[in-house]
């Protein structure tokens, strides 16, 4: 195995920690930008708010993609008294939001409660609001105005094996092409996609690929990972990048999925299977591009998904990160 | 009146040929050129004074909800499901043509109604249309299987300032873009009348292919819930109180940039504008603003109340408020063609 200390992870917990709710990812597509300025020349952004960075080569063209979004919520009112009405952005439900801190472009912190109902106890399903401690509607349009989005709060934490934080979905996947972008010499022509609104149905993944047509696209994203205590037989932390074989919108050519098994294995690089029914990814929207783009996956295991405290283990985010580099440095003469 | 010619024609998904010709016959000696792609979208242009201007698409869509015959009984009744989102439960004894031939919708009379069955939710299984056929037979002479059957209902105002009608989702729209094309703005225009919104956003996807616009507003009507079971927070948009402004539904995400710049030119020109507080449903903004490389978008609806239904209600002064509105966002500085992203 090589130097396990290759990778930046402070470059991680800045990414992870940076607000970028699905519409809203500025912020991160400035701080990736800034971390690979002086590695690269040509960095694009289109209307949907994606960010393209070339890294020019005589070979193939290949497309790097990960999402720089993250879940979150909209503000669509505010009540009298100042309290904040929303709406999920991504695959959240408000009821799992009840007492968790969530946290404004502005930095400005809220809580997530419910309305109690009063008037007829056996009706429980008060709405949802956040509080951001402030006395009136007036007050309130100061500091958040309809349409402004919040993300959960979570902060980071690092480990000997693990890390633990919001937004590693998918800010592991932005860390592991930012690493990437900064440590690999390959002769492919390479463009590494940071591609907006992933959340809410991959739709920066529909514009990005306009003009590129690559000839193979691999994409960077975080999966469930299935080990609870009762639940050990699926895709699980330390046990390596995960290669996808089918989400709800891709099912990945064998041809693909086996070359990229077949290098982790020549190359003692630990992997195991992404197989999910549920959920898709970037990989779905791409692969459909023009006339059809071969696309790979290769995803990152994480615990507690989409909750602000999400855990990745950090023997899987380099097993990723050396998978990736093994395989934009092969002839591509077999796909 | 434009909206009620509009509403008063028959246009559901997939048939929306009678629309796009009342359309195209108003507006082609306004516009430079226009084109009909094939899947029934009607494209017009009209071209900007200069090249440095941005061009701007407006769209809107053509077709209505309504019913499709799938079966003749022997009996002669007509069994039929919806086109686009209908509930069931507003189609009992509703009158309904099917071309020119005219039917009620029925279904078992409450006195045959056993006790239980009165508490139920009706299914389409449960309704049917009669046509005055006696016979299989009979009714085959008149209509045949994947016929449409449109709304029956007047166009007509009620109080001082509100009006009822069926289609007002989306012949609204189609009336403010149509009116929009009568002048010229700093701008290049394409107006996008669509096809089969109501089922799944079909005509705007093909829209997204060829037409790259630098900007777009999708005008629509929107489901209002000014009603007396929901608490006023949850009032998606009101009726009488502007034009809204879509903030995010399920099929997109509006640029708050975007959004406070509707805002700030509503509040300078004192044009009450609310914000659309519901996230669900969607419009032709989703294909629209993944077209290309991403096309800046925003969705500007009049209210209306019992949407999808043939007794919609809107207020007139959202309409000309919603007019305002679009022409002072065609005519000032909105949409330079700008390096600025999300």
């Amino acid at each position: 195995m090589p130097n396990r200390n290759i990778l930046d992870y402070h470059v991680l917990k800045l990414l992870a920690q940076t607000y970028g709710p699905s519409g809203n990812e500025r912020q991160v597509a400035e701080f990736i930008s800034q971390q690979v300025g002086s590695y690269v020349q040509d960095i694009r952004s289109d209307a949907l708010g994606n960010l393209l960075i070339r890294k020019p080569g005589t070979g193939k063209k290949i497309l790097i993609a990960c999402h720089m979004d993250e879940i979150g919520v909209i503000i669509t009112s505010i009540g009298e008294e100042g309290y904040l009405y929303f709406a999920p952005v991504g695959g959240v439900k408000s009821s799992d939001l009840l007492a968790k801190r969530v946290q404004f472009q502005n930095k400005r912190i809220g809580v997530v409660s419910q309305e109690k109902n009063t008037v007829d106890e056996e009706k429980t399903s008060g709405k949802y609001f956040i509080d951001i401690g402030v006395n009136s509607q007036e007050e309130a349009g100061k500091i958040v105005r309809e349409g402004d989005m919040a993300v959960l709060v979570g902060d980071y934490q690092e480990t000997a094996d693990h890390i633990l934080s919001k937004a590693l979905d998918d800010r592991i996947g932005c860390f592991i092409a930012v690493e990437m972008i900064k440590q690999l010499h390959s002769e492919q022509d390479l463009y590494f996609a940071f591609t907006a609104q992933e959340e809410v149905g991959s739709r920066g993944a529909k514009t990005i690929v306009h003009g590129i047509e690559p000839d193979l696209a691999l994409i960077l994203d975080t999966t469930l990972s299935f080990d609870s205590p009762k639940e050990k037989n699926r895709t699980s932390l330390n046990r390596g990048a995960a290669i996808k074989v089918m989400d709800r919108t891709i099912v990945v050519s064998p041809r693909i999925k086996n070359w990229m098994a077949d290098a982790a294995s020549q190359n003692d690089i630990s992997f195991q299977w992404e197989i999910i029914t549920t959920g898709g990814t970037d990989s779905g929207p791409i692969h459909l591009t023009g006339r059809g783009i071969p696309t790979g996956g290769i995803a990152i295991p994480v615990r507690y998904l989409h909750t602000g405290n999400e855990i990745a283990a950090k023997h899987d985010i380099l097993s990723a990160f050396l998978l990736l580099a093994v395989l934009l440095n092969q002839p591509f003469t077999n796909l | 009146m434009l909206l009620k010619e509009l509403c008063q024609i028959n246009g559901v998904s997939g048939n929306e040929k009678r629309v796009r010709d009342f359309i195209l016959e108003r507006i082609q000696d306004k516009v430079d050129s226009w084109q009909m792609d094939k899947i029934g979208n009607l494209v017009v242009k009209k071209k900007p004074s200069s090249s440095d201007q941005p061009i701007v698409l407006l769209c809107a869509h053509m077709d209505e909800v309504g019913l499709f015959i799938t079966e003749i009984t022997a009996d002669g009744y007509l069994k039929f499901q919806p086109v686009g989102g209908i509930d069931p439960q507003i189609l009992v004894s509703k009158p309904v043509s099917i071309g020119s031939i005219q039917g009620v919708i029925g279904t078992k009379a409450i006195h045959l109604q056993r006790k239980e069955e009165r508490k139920q939710i009706l299914n389409f299984e449960e309704l049917y249309i009669d046509i005055g056929a006696n016979t299989k037979e009979e009714a085959e002479k008149e209509v045949k299987i994947g016929d449409y059957a449109f709304f029956n209902s007047h166009f007509e105002i009620i109080g001082q300032d509100y009006l009822k009608a069926k289609a007002l989702d989306d012949r609204i729209g189609c009336a403010l873009i149509m009116e929009i094309l009568d002048s010229s703005f700093a701008c290049g225009i394409i107006a996008a009348f669509t096809v089969q919104e109501e089922i799944g956003l079909r005509g705007s996807k093909v829209i997204s292919n060829y037409v790259q616009p630098d900007f777009a507003i999708i005008v629509e009507a929107t489901r209002a819930a000014d009603i007396e079971e929901e608490n006023e927070e949850a009032w998606s948009v009101e009726l009488s109180k502007g034009p809204a402004c879509s903030l995010m539904d399920s099929a997109t995400i509006y640029q708050s940039r975007l959004i406070q710049k509707v805002s700030n030119i509503a509040r300078n020109h004192h044009i009450p504008l609310q914000f659309r507080k519901s996230t669900a449903a969607a419009n032709d903004a989703g294909n629209i603003h993944k077209g290309g490389t991403g096309v800046p978008t925003i969705t500007l609806s009049v209210p209306c109340r019992n949407i999808h239904s043939m007794s919609s209600v809107i207020c007139k002064t959202d309409y000309e408020y919603c007019l305002s509105l679009l022409r002072l966002i065609l005519q000032g500085g909105f949409i330079n063609a700008e390096s600025e992203y999300p």
